[in-house]
Formats: C-alpha cells, structure tokens, sequence
C-alpha cells in the first residue's frame, strides 16, 4: 500500500472497476454471442442473448446425427465437424512429440556443449524463425509434389506432408527449452559424468527429469500452434475428409452456403476444449512465447 | 554389439532410402530437388559418422528440418521470382516437348463411315472405306480394349446394324477404341458415324523446330519467352519455364495494372501493422496500468477474462466474426439497427472493411501485450512512484515519465517482431475478408484490405492464371523487409548466446 494517496482516490478505483467490466462485456459480447447463436433453431434467426426457442438442431449436427426437425424434415450434418477436428488433434499430437523430441535434443547440445558454429547457428534460428511459411508456400507446395510421386504417404494432400513441414518451426521452442536448460545448474550432470555416465546418459537420466515443466509446456505451445496453423494445411489438403478444423470451419460461412448457426455450434464444440487448455496454462505459455524474443 | 549392428544397420536403410528418392528426383529431372536431398543425406552422414562432430549429432534433425522447410522454400521462392512459373509456364522445356509431340488430329481425307453389329461372340466394327472395307474382331465395348485390330473384309457381318440410339449409349466406349490397321494406320472415332486416321499434330525438325502438319505453319522454340512461336508471333501453349530476369520486378514498377494495387496495398500493409501495435499496445498498456494498481481488488477474475480473446484459436474468433459482422444476418448489425438505425456495409466499403479488420486485431491482440507489459511493469521498482507522488504527480504523469520510458527499452524488441507478425498477417485477411472489396482495374486479384502476403497468396493460388513468378519476386521483397526488421531486432535485444 503506498503512503501517500490522493483523496480522488476512491472515485478512480470505482471508475477502475466500471470501466473494466464495461470494456469485459464488450470484450466477451462476441464469445456469449456465438454460444447464443448455437442454440437457436435455423440459420437466419436473429433475437436476444438468451434464445426464445432453444434448440439442440445445431449441436446434434456438430456431433455428426442427423437432426429430425418438428416437420419430421431430416437435415444430414453438413460437414464432418469431427472428423476435423480428430485429424487436427492427430495431427497436432504427432507434431507436438516431434517437435518435442527433437528441440530437446538440440537445445541439450546448445546449452551444454561447445561446438563450432554455435552463436552463429543460434542467431539464425531466431532470424528465420520470423519468416512466415505463407510466403513460401509456391515452394513448400513443389516440394511435396515433388517428394509424394516417390513417398505417397509425404505428399499433397496427406498428412504426413502437413506434421513434417510443422518440424519448421522448432527454433522457437529449441529458444525455450534452452533458455531452462542454461537456468538449471550443470554441476550434477558434471558430477556424473566424472563417474563415469556418458553425455547422453547425463542428458536422459538427470537433465531430463528436472526439465519436465518446460517441456510439458512446449508440447502444449508446439500442439495449439499446430492445431491452429492455417495456410499450409490450407494449401497442402484437399479433400474434405482430410482437411483439419482450422481449414474446414470456413466451409460454413461461404456467401452461397451460410450455415451461421451450424458454425456456432461447431465453433463452440471446438474451440471450448483449446480455450480450456489455454487458460490452464497461460502463464506459462506466455512465458514460452516471450522468452524466445528477449531472453538469451 | 549389437548395438553397432543395429545403428549401423538403421543408418544404412536410411541412406538407402535417401538415395532412392535422389535417383527418382535425378531420374525425373528435378536436378533442384535431387541436390537438396543429396546435400541433406551427404551431410546426415557426415555428421553421424564423423566421432568430432558429436554435438552437431544432437543439433542435425532440427536444423536440417529447418533447413528443409524454411530455408529453402525461402531460396526457391527467390529463384522463382525470376522465372515465369505460372499456370501457363509449368512444365519443363522437355516436357512441353513431349506433350505436343504426343498430340495428334484426325484426318479428312481417310475416313470410314461404319456400322456397329452385335454378334453371338460380341460387337462388331464394320467400316466402309473406298476402296477397302475393314472390320474388328468381336468386342465387349465394356470400356476396357483400348487397341485393336482392323482387318480387311469384304462382307458385312450378318445381321441388320445397330441403331443410332445404341450407338449413342455405347459413346464412350466406342471412342476410346484405337482401330490398328494392317499398313499401320490408326484410326479413331471422328464422329457418331464416321472412324478416321489419326496423324501426328507436329513433327520435330533437327534443329529444334516443329511443324504443323495440319496448317503447315512451323513453330520455333523461344527460350526468352518460353513458348514455341511461329513467324508471325503465334505462341503454342503449353509453355516452359525459363529465366525471365528481373522483369516480375519490373512488372511490378512499370505496369500500371500492378503498380496501382500493389502500392496501395503495400501503404495498407504498413498502416495496418502500424495502427495494430499502437492500439494493442495502448489498450494492452492502460489494463495492465489498472491491473498492477494496488488498490484492484479482484485481480484473477480480471486477468482471466481479459485475456479470453488470446485463448479463443484465432481461426475460429475470426470466422465468428466474420459473421457477426454480416451485413444482413449479423448480430453487430441487428445491435446498430436498433440503437442508430443504420446497417453498415461492412464487407463491400473499403474504409468501413478496414475499420472491421482493426477492430478485430485489436481485439486478437491487446491480451497479448497486457500479459507482456504487466511482466514489464512487475520490474520497476515501486519507490519510483512513491516518489512522483510526492512531487505531485497524477496517473498520466507517471505513465509518460516513469512507466514508459522505463519499459520501452525491453518492449522494443516485442513490439518490432508484432509488427513483423502483423505485417504478414495472412490468416486474419483470409478468414475475414479475403482481401474484399476488389480493387479496381487491376490485372491481377487484389483487394483493398489485403495484406501484401495475402496478395502474394492470391496471385499464386488464386487467381486462374496462377503467375507464380510474380508472386515470389513480391514474397522476396517481402522477405526482404522481414529479414531487416529481425536484424535490426537481434540488434535491440542484445541477444547472447
């Protein structure tokens, strides 16, 4: 508590207080909205924040059922809602433990060994890490033409092509996971390795076991990343049963096609569980995401 | 030992495997692609064999994947920048070749009209040729003979030919038949009525040109063009990929079709990136100001709400409101309508399209510069305040002359890579607006809200004649700009490694 406080005090804090939770209703109107939105029968409809005529139309079609309306009409689910989002967790999984195993290893040897070349290889991680892959789509796309006349399961329009080209973006994570390595002190490493363990041994069987907050927060950070990666998926997937959520959800919006209530529906089903991962561990992903930037 | 057997043994196979792909690539011409995978084998090799380079053995797997899909698509795209890669010019010079050396057109003057008889052992070609008539062994006409034999014959086959409406069922299968005579000839199916020969559409000459033999007109390979042309400058689509120089870039200065849409979405580009940070940055600034204010009570509830936007996925807080924003359905809308009685055109209005795409950034990306300021803020020791107050300063004061100055040095670096990230904020244009409203009279797909990455996108994936080149020379001035802003970056912040 400071010492000196102005009497206009007590009027700020109130003021404070109203305008936080005024900005907070504008904020979450969008958010309140949607799920509004997805209880309400049609796709046209429109009225209040609290739906006259609930209606589960829009959530039996998000979870694949075909929906049976009061007419007796029979509306089949539009799109494979989750199918998406299973190939968008497979994906994402898959990446994740990739993305995980390998930045480990590299950011072992970038914080305990010494090797020619080590400032320079670091520096240009960070450099290139900010090269967004959008701009080299035209090539990424030749390159798994090129690689899937060969290897089929590497090529368009599979998967493989998609949690491979997210390997790319590992400096990041290699950053983060090195800047905890360099914080843990090496002298027990040290000490076994004077009794005899190899580097290797050292890495797996007592730097391993004290890191496990980081990498646990890598994985979640290399997983919503991937999850929510956009323009190579949209250009390295075609057929719909292959797209992940990220590249499907906009199916619903098309001009000639506005399924709005369908989407919400979708959205909510989701976008919830992420949400929920997120704010389970912001204050460490947030800490993951900053320390590439600024910490050495 | 076994050990050693099986490293070696697993190393082997992927080398094996490796060459395999090289040798494919090698086989196929792709001379680009083989000596990537050859350097990125030899040098997996080298590593994992060399016993000094220990180390770099942790190192390997992610810079060569970085190598792999970052930092060559990045020297690709240069490299396509400089050609005419695009949906017109996609094919090697060998390829083109082949392609029109496989054409063929069939011919007026052999022509057989010909009368289709089902028979016990199948269908059966009867044609009628001037001076020979020519029949087909028994057929199925399921789809599956593609060659076959035309041999001479001088009686019909018994029986009264199928009608044309039979015919007309059996299309498709009669037209994939090739009918082989016996002096060589092909013949295929010209009309409902009619087989004719079928010639070669070009013959190559030694010195590389090709003539017609339909029009007799020859076509001369142009390797500055890409494209076969004739005397009077007809081109021969399909063309190859050459070397085209600096002329995408050039494009870009001197043709007014691009030069307009690009300047105006390179000026949109730049205010974008700039009025996002300055917005998130303000609004991230003044919560987290009232969120380190000793006298909040609250704090979690607070925090966790404010911060909601960035937990949402981005793609899926767009799309929602992409439609709320709908001029006709949207909730935004319907709430504008009943206080002001207006419905804004918020897709199809440039100015009010942009005022949207900023709202909903700022929206996206104030939580992320409350959470990075209030880690900042933490830092400054609290007497400093103390001491302004003593001096009689109020919240503005002590926001422009101690807070600010005091985290604008750590924020820099922060603030540079979210104009970087803005700048190439391809996700939010493609979501939301897809670049609309369409700028006019360009030659090329561009919108007034697109972003320069997005306009890339368009041009290259978009738009039908797919110009690839052009599309890399403006990702490479893109990367140009990326890569400064990251120098200039690894500058401020003082990185060690």
């Amino acid at each position: 508590m400071a010492m000196v406080q102005p009497r206009s005090t007590k009027y700020r804090v109130l003021a404070s207080h109203l305008g936080m939770l005024g900005f907070i209703v504008i904020i979450l109107f969008p958010l309140l909205m949607v799920i509004s939105i997805s209880f309400r029968s049609g796709n046209f409809a429109s009225g209040s924040l609290l739906p006259e005529n609930p209606s589960l139309e829009h959530w039996y079609l998000a979870l694949g059922i075909p929906y049976t309306g009061e007419d007796g009409t029979v509306t089949q689910p539009p799109f494979p809602v989750l199918l998406w989002l299973w190939n968008s967790i497979k994906i994402a999984v898959v990446s994740a433990v990739l993305i995980l195993a390998l930045s480990t290893t590299s950011a072992y040897a970038f914080a305990r060994m010494r090797f020619a070349g080590k400032g320079f290889v670091l520096k240009s991680m960070l450099i290139f890490q900010m090269f967004p892959p959008v701009l080299s789509l035209v090539a990424l796309y030749a390159l798994f033409d090129k690689i899937g006349n060969h290897v089929g399961w590497l090529g368009l329009n599979t998967h493989g092509a998609v949690i491979v080209a997210s390997l790319g973006g590992m400096a990041l994570h290699i950053w983060t996971i090195k800047g905890y390595f360099d914080s843990i002190d090496r002298s027990l490493e040290e000490a076994a390795i004077v009794d005899g363990a190899t580097t290797w041994q050292a890495f797996r069987y007592i730097l391993l076991p004290l890191s496990v907050p980081i990498l646990v927060v890598v994985f979640i950070l290399a997983f919503i990343m991937t999850i929510m990666e956009y323009p190579m998926a949209s250009v390295l997937l075609v057929d719909t049963d292959k797209l992940t959520l990220a590249v499907g959800a906009q199916q619903y919006l098309y001009e000639q096609n506005y399924l709005w209530g369908d989407f919400a529906a979708a959205a909510v089903l989701s976008g919830l569980p992420i949400t929920l991962i997120f704010l389970y561990c912001q204050k460490w992903i947030v800490g993951g995401l900053t320390a590439g930037g600024v910490k050495g | 030992m076994m050990r050693i057997i099986l490293k070696w043994g697993v190393l082997a196979a992927l080398v094996g495997m490796a060459l395999y792909l090289i040798l494919a690539l090698y086989a196929q011409q792709e001379f680009v692609f083989a000596m990537l995978f050859l350097v990125l084998t030899a040098s997996a090799v080298f590593v994992f064999v060399h016993k000094k380079l220990y180390a770099h053995r942790y190192i390997f797997p992610a810079i060569a994947g970085m190598g792999l899909f970052v930092i060559f698509p990045l020297m690709y795209t240069v490299g396509i920048g400089f050609t005419n890669y695009s949906a017109s010019n996609l094919l090697s010079f060998e390829q083109v070749q082949d392609n029109l050396m496989d054409r063929t057109y069939q011919s007026d003057s052999i022509r057989y009209d010909y009368g289709l008889y089902q028979t016990d052992a199948g269908y059966v070609v009867y044609l009628e040729g001037e001076h020979q008539d020519l029949v087909t062994p028994p057929l199925e006409l399921d789809g599956s003979e593609a060659s076959v034999p035309a041999l001479p014959a001088s009686k019909r086959p018994a029986g009264e030919s199928l009608a044309m409406r039979d015919i007309i069922q059996l299309r498709s299968n009669l037209g994939s038949l090739n009918l082989l005579t016996e002096d060589g000839r092909e013949l295929s199916m010209a009309s409902l009525r009619s087989f004719a020969a079928i010639h070669d559409q070009y013959t190559l000459h030694d010195n590389g040109s090709i003539t017609n033999n339909q029009t007799d007109v020859t076509y001369f390979p142009d390797h500055d063009t890409g494209f076969y042309r004739s005397a009077d400058g007809d081109s021969l689509s399909p063309g190859w990929t050459v070397n085209i120089g600096w002329d995408n870039y050039l494009k870009v200065v001197s043709d007014p079709t691009i030069r307009g849409p690009f300047f105006e979405i390179f000026v949109w580009t730049l205010s974008f990136a700039v009025a996002t940070v300055v917005f998130t940055l303000a609004l991230g600034l003044l919560l987290a100001n009232l969120l380190q204010w000793d006298q909040i009570r609250g704090k979690g509830f607070y925090r966790t709400m404010l911060i909601l936007p960035y937990a949402v996925p981005a793609f899926i807080s767009i799309l929602v409101f992409k439609g709320l924003f709908n001029q006709n359905f949207g909730e935004i809308n319907l709430v504008l309508e009943g206080l002001f009685g207006m419905r804004p055109d918020w897709f199809s209005d440039p100015a009010l399209a942009r005022t949207m795409i900023l709202i909903v950034n700022t929206w996206l990306g104030y939580p992320y510069m409350m959470l990075l300021c209030m880690g900042l803020l933490q830092a400054i020791p609290r007497d400093l305040y103390e001491a302004s107050a003593m001096d009689g300063a109020g919240p503005v004061n002590n926001l422009f002359n101690v807070t600010l100055p005091l985290i604008i040095k750590p924020l820099m670096p922060l603030l540079i890579a979210s104009f970087a990230f803005n700048f190439n904020n391809f996700v939010l244009i493609a979501l939301l607006t897809g670049g609309a409203p369409d700028i006019i009279g360009a030659s090329t797909p561009a919108g007034t809200t697109d972003l320069l990455v997005s306009y890339t996108y368009r041009i290259a994936f978009q738009d039908s004649g797919q110009n690839f080149g052009l599309a890399a020379a403006i990702a490479t001035a893109i990367f140009l700009v990326v890569g400064a802003l990251s120098l200039i970056n690894l500058k401020l912040s003082k990185v060690k490694v």
